[in-house]
Parts: structure tokens; sequence; C-alpha cells
């Protein structure tokens, strides 16, 4: 789960790393008021789960109530690698003198949490020259280890005392809300030396959010998504019209890339998980019939185990109960598929021995219906 | 290091050569029942469960213990296969690694990078090997099979395959025994962020240990691991005919694509990025799962040309 910016502050003002004045609405009307009790000139800054919002107009500065009328309304509205925004954040300005920038990370590769800092921050982590990397194991980070990274990124006296401690409540913050990411870029020295996140980005681990209750009011998940998650699917929701399911993230996602080199324009990736029952199969097909935009469904289901005739048994049931009424293309592999081909004699289902037949199959389908 | 052959075949001579003794945790569960049925038709050699509160049953013929420590004292067992929840997992897999359990097979899905971090830690300590979270297993065809995976995509050979995906480790043996490469093992090594065993471990293991031809490694975004493992090919020479393939192409930026591990950052965990890195240690990506054996034949005669 990826915390918005104020979220994120919000976080890190609970643990006293210190944010810029702000406040947070999701109207115009909360937004005058917001306006009115924090005092012009400000910052107007989109929420939004996305980097690069400064480039693309999504955080502009206002200097009076008739830019506010005009700016608050145009941010509100803004889509930014297909993100909107979900709320606004008024934020006071500051008086930067250097933008640094700080971050601690779960390094897969080196299975530890590690620090990374720059003296050059205020520029997507990818362009931050003259990295200090340090690995922390489990995340604990000591005065002493956080002096070291102060030092090697150029700070000294007033600075350097509140980046130390800085450093340490991010990564009291990491280790206490088991986030996979805590970034503060900026990391501001002010014009009287004092040290501000003017930037938050936290990313809190999916798996651990069972002992995290007091996240839970950060959490967004759409109808579908939590319904998926309650059967014990995971469901991406992307632009196309083919609906693709299967058995197993690994073999969703080749399906995926399939479907796409052949021209095929997939509308969400749906995976039932690692076993298919008549029941996961039919709660599969009820979950996209409720996405308008879909038009035809890919199935991939490596059976194995499985009875491929399980399988069609919930295609015939979601027909006869308009679940759907769309066609189907599936490969299943496993056992007894001759007699699940029979029994889908007739029905919108076709069956197919390969992916890529199917694939095939389904786009044609659509490119004929346009 | 414990040896993983070692640990899983054994040697001959051995009272228990190709039988060697597997404990399964959460064998009662449904889940962990159905497995460990699977897993004794296989001829796996199960010879204890775990369920606290359920001691002195038996399951499927398999008796039953209230902790790992009876269970490991009882049987001599150093495999040990975890079915329980995630929430559940850390500390089984820390009551195994202090019975002193020396392969440990991670089955659930969900587990917090955290608790994933703690074992990695403790079998460091306990010179322990950990196969997952969120892996399918591994399976030595004809000999063991330890894990959730189907039987029927397998088949005894010297191609070596390693996945971080299950159903496609499924998909892609299946192929490979359809054009008659048949595998020495099939090493599933999980889906999630962190790996007990992770890629290039698993390589190494596998490099070292098994009479191969050929190793297929089946990857996903999310991560580096497949740089690396092409880095470490370069570095270290390897010359036997590897082929790659990689799942998630076509997936958004910034999606969880169901694994916990498959997420693309920017570049970092981008298909692109890994497709160039195995260019440079000359490993072919497949375009799709039934082209790995294509590219792995290629491969193989060029070999024999030489």
């Amino acid at each position: 789960m990826r915390l918005l910016e104020y979220q994120a502050k919000s976080l890190f003002a609970e643990y006293n790393i210190p944010i810029p004045k702000g406040l947070t609405s999701t109207d115009i009307v909360q937004g005058r008021k917001d306006a009115a009790t924090l005092g012009f000139p400000f910052v107007i800054k989109a929420q939004m789960a996305v980097g690069g919002r400064g480039k693309a107009g999504a955080i502009q500065k206002c200097q009076n109530p008739d830019e506010f009328e005009l700016k608050y309304p145009d941010i509100m509205q803004k889509v930014v690698k297909g993100e909107k925004t979900k709320a606004i954040l008024l934020e006071k300005m500051a008086d930067i003198k250097k933008e640094l920038y700080l971050s601690l990370f779960l390094n897969r590769g080196k299975r530890c949490y590690t620090i990374i800092a720059s003296g050059e921050g205020g520029v997507e982590i990818e362009s931050v020259k003259n990295q200090i990397i340090r690995e922390v194991g489990l995340g604990k980070v000591d005065a002493v280890t956080a002096e070291e990274v102060g030092k090697q990124i150029g700070l000294k006296d007033k600075p350097l005392t509140q980046f130390i401690d800085i450093l340490q409540k991010l990564a009291k913050i990491t280790i206490d809300k088991e986030a996979e990411l805590a970034e503060i870029n900026p990391l501001a020295v002010l014009g009287d030396d004092s040290v501000v996140a003017l930037d938050g980005k936290v990313i809190i681990d999916d798996n651990a959010m069972f002992r995290h209750d007091e996240l839970r009011k950060f959490q967004e998940v759409s109808e579908l998504e939590e319904r998926a998650e309650k059967s014990g699917f995971s469901l991406v929701e992307l632009d196309g019209n083919i609906a693709v399911v299967g058995n197993g993230a690994g073999l969703v996602m080749s399906t995926l890339d399939m479907l796409s080199d052949n021209g095929g324009k997939p509308a969400c990736f749906l995976d039932v998980g690692g076993g298919a029952t008549t029941e996961t199969v039919y709660e599969a097909l009820t979950l996209i019939s409720k996405m308008k935009k879909v038009k035809g469904i890919l199935v991939n289901l490596y059976g194995g185990i499985v009875k491929t005739t399980t399988v069609a048994t919930a295609f015939i049931k979601a027909y006869e109960d308009k679940v759907i009424d769309l066609p189907v293309f599936a490969r299943m592999s496993g056992a007894e598929a001759d007699k699940s081909k029979e029994m889908l004699k007739g029905s919108r289902t076709k069956m197919f021995d390969t992916i890529e037949e199917a694939i095939n199959a389904a786009v044609i389908e659509m490119n004929k219906n346009g | 290091m414990v040896d993983l052959f070692e640990l899983l075949i054994g040697r001959e001579g051995d009272r228990d050569y190709k039988k060697k003794p597997v404990i399964v945790q959460g064998i009662t569960g449904k889940f962990g029942s159905f497995h460990t049925q699977q897993m004794l038709a296989y001829g796996t050699n199960v010879v204890a469960g775990v369920t606290p509160g359920k001691g002195g049953q038996k399951h499927e013929g398999v008796p039953i213990y209230e902790t790992m420590n009876e269970a490991v004292s009882a049987t001599g067992a150093k495999i040990s296969i975890i079915f329980v929840p995630a929430k559940f997992f850390l500390s089984a897999a820390v009551e195994a690694l202090e019975a002193g359990i020396k392969l440990l097979i991670a089955i659930p899905e969900h587990v917090p990078v955290k608790d994933a971090l703690t074992i990695v830690e403790l079998a460091k300590k306990k010179d322990a090997i950990v196969v997952g979270p969120n892996t399918p297993g591994i399976i030595i065809p004809g000999i063991i099979k330890i894990g959730i995976m189907p039987a029927s995509p397998f088949k005894e050979g010297r191609i070596a395959v390693i996945s971080r995906s299950g159903t496609l480790m499924y998909e892609v043996s299946h192929n490979l025994s359809v054009a008659n490469f048949g595998q020495s093992i099939c090493f599933g090594i999980g889906g999630d962020p962190i790996n007990g065993a992770p890629l290039i471990q698993a390589f190494d293991t596998i490099r070292n240990g098994a009479n191969i031809d050929g190793i297929v490694v089946v990857g996903e975004i999310g991560g580096d691991a497949e740089e690396m493992l092409a880095q470490h090919i370069i570095d270290t020479k390897f010359d036997k005919p590897v082929v790659a393939y990689i799942a998630g192409r076509a997936a958004p930026k910034e999606k969880r694509m169901g694994h916990a591990g498959a997420i693309v950052y920017g570049n970092y965990g981008s298909a692109e990025s890994k497709v160039s890195m195995y260019a440079k240690a000359n490993v072919p990506v497949a375009k799709r799962p039934a082209e790995v054996p294509m590219l792995l034949a290629g491969k193989l005669e060029k070999g024999r040309i030489k």
C-alpha cells in the first residue's frame, strides 16, 4: 500500500519529524477554509500515488484568492500517468537553502534494509547524484551510523544534528509500520538551518497489514478489489476489453504478455490462486461480469491435479445463472479435457488445447466486433 | 554449508538413500492434508506431522506430534515443509530451525517481509536452507517431491528448472518434458520480494550439485534477481546452456501483479532491464513458455558443434 503524501506526513508528524504546516481537503469549500486558516502564499499539491507531479503541473504555487479559485479546481482534475487527484494539500512555502534526499528501503537483492542519502535531492531517485548507500540489516539505525551518513552528504552543525534525529525517526517508522520504502525527497535545509520533510512517500508491506489496524484508514481499495481479496484472488484492473483469468500470478502475467503481443487488450489481471475449483471459477466470472468494459474472457488454467470438468461446470453454471453472457476462450490443461470439451459444446465457451490458439481466437473475435 | 542434494537424496549406502524423511507442519489442515497425500503417493517419505493439540493421533497414516522438537527427535528428519497460514509462519519456521531442521520448504503466501527477513537471519545462524516463502517447493523427478506441484508435468532428466512462479514452473517443465527434456531438479524459489534461497544461491547449488546439461530460469518482473544472476553467469564463466523466461512484460508499472515480488518501480524490476542483462550473459529469453524447449535445443546444439 502506497500512502499519499499527506498520509505519509501524518506518520512523520506522529514521530516528530518536522513537516511544513499544511491542511488537506477534497473539495473547494473546505479548501477555501483551509486557505483562510493557512494564509497566502502557499503551495497547492495534488495528492496522488505517483511521482513527477511537479512537472505535470499537479503542484503549483498560489499567491492570492483569485489564483486559488483557478488553480484549486484545475489541480483537482489532474490525471498524471493514469492516477487521479485524490485530495489536495495546501502547504506553507518553505525558505529552502538546500535540498537533500533520504530514504530507507527494502533491498531485495541484499535482503536487508538500506539507507540512500544524498546532498542533492529534489529530483526523482533515478537522477539523484552522489548517493550514499548504507545497509542496515532489519532497519535499525543508531546515532553513529546516522551521523556518518549525515557527514558523508556534507552536513555539519545544526543541520547535521537535525538530520541524525530525522534519519533515526524515519528508521523507526520503517520498522514499526513495516514499510518497504520510507522516502523524504526533498528533505530541505531551510534559511534558519532547520531541516524539514517537504515531501513523503511511504509504501507499507501489504502482507503485514494484519498487524496494522491503525493504517487501515489509509487503505483505498475498489469494491471489486475488495471482493477479489475476500475470495483470495488478486485483481489488477487494466484498460482493455479482454479479461484475463488464470491460476497462478506467473501464468496470468505470461498470458497477459502473449495477449498483448498478439494485439489484444487486457481488461484485467485476475489470478484465482493455485487451485481452481467450480466455486473459485464461478466467483471469478461473477467479478468479471461487474466490469462493464469487458467484451470477452480469456482463461488460462494449468490443471495438473485439477480436473478440467470441475472448471467446465463453473462456466455452464455461470451461463445458466445469467452471470455472464460473454464469449470465453479457454485453455485448460489437466485431466478429462475431452470430457470438458464435450460438456461445453454449444455454449459460448470455446476450449483450446494451447493458450496460443485461445489467444488467436479471442483477438479475432474482438476485432470482428470493432 | 549444508548440501541440498545430500539432504534431498543422500549418498549411496545411506540407510535412507533416496528416502529422506520429511516432516509436514500443519498436516491436518485442508491444504496440508491434501498435499501430504500427494507427496506420499509420489513416494516421498513423509514420516511425521506436527499440529499442536493433535499430538499422538495419526493422519494419512502419519503420526502427529505436538512440537517440532518431538517430531525431529522421534524421526531424525532434517527436512520440513510448512503449510500453516501466513500469520503463523514465523513461529512455525523458528520452531523448525530451532529443532534442527536443515531444509525448510516454506509454502505459505502473504508472509510479511519482516518475518521472512527474520527467518533468513536465523537460517544463516543455523546453517539451514530455507526455500520460499510463497514457493511451490522442490521436486527431483522420480525421487522426491516436497511441495504442492502436480506430479504430471515432470519427467526424469538432465535439465534444471529454477522458477519464481509456481504454475509457470509446471507449465515450462511440462513443455520441456513433452520435448523430451526431462528434469534433474525443479526448484521454486518463491514469488515474494525476499527469498530464503535467492536465485543466485539456487543456481550455484544446482550447478555444483546436480548432473545437468542446462538450466532454465523462469523469472518475472520485480527486483533485480535476474540482473544479478546474469552478471554472476558472466563473472563465473558458466558455460552450460542457460535459457530464461520472464513473465510480466505487459504489466503496468507500480502495480503488484499477484505475487508480492512482482512490481516495477521506474526501471527497477522491469522486463527490459532483465532481458538486456541476460543478453550480455548470452542467455536467450523466450517470448512464451512454449518457446523454452526450442531455445534450449538451439543452445545444446551449438554446444555440440563446438
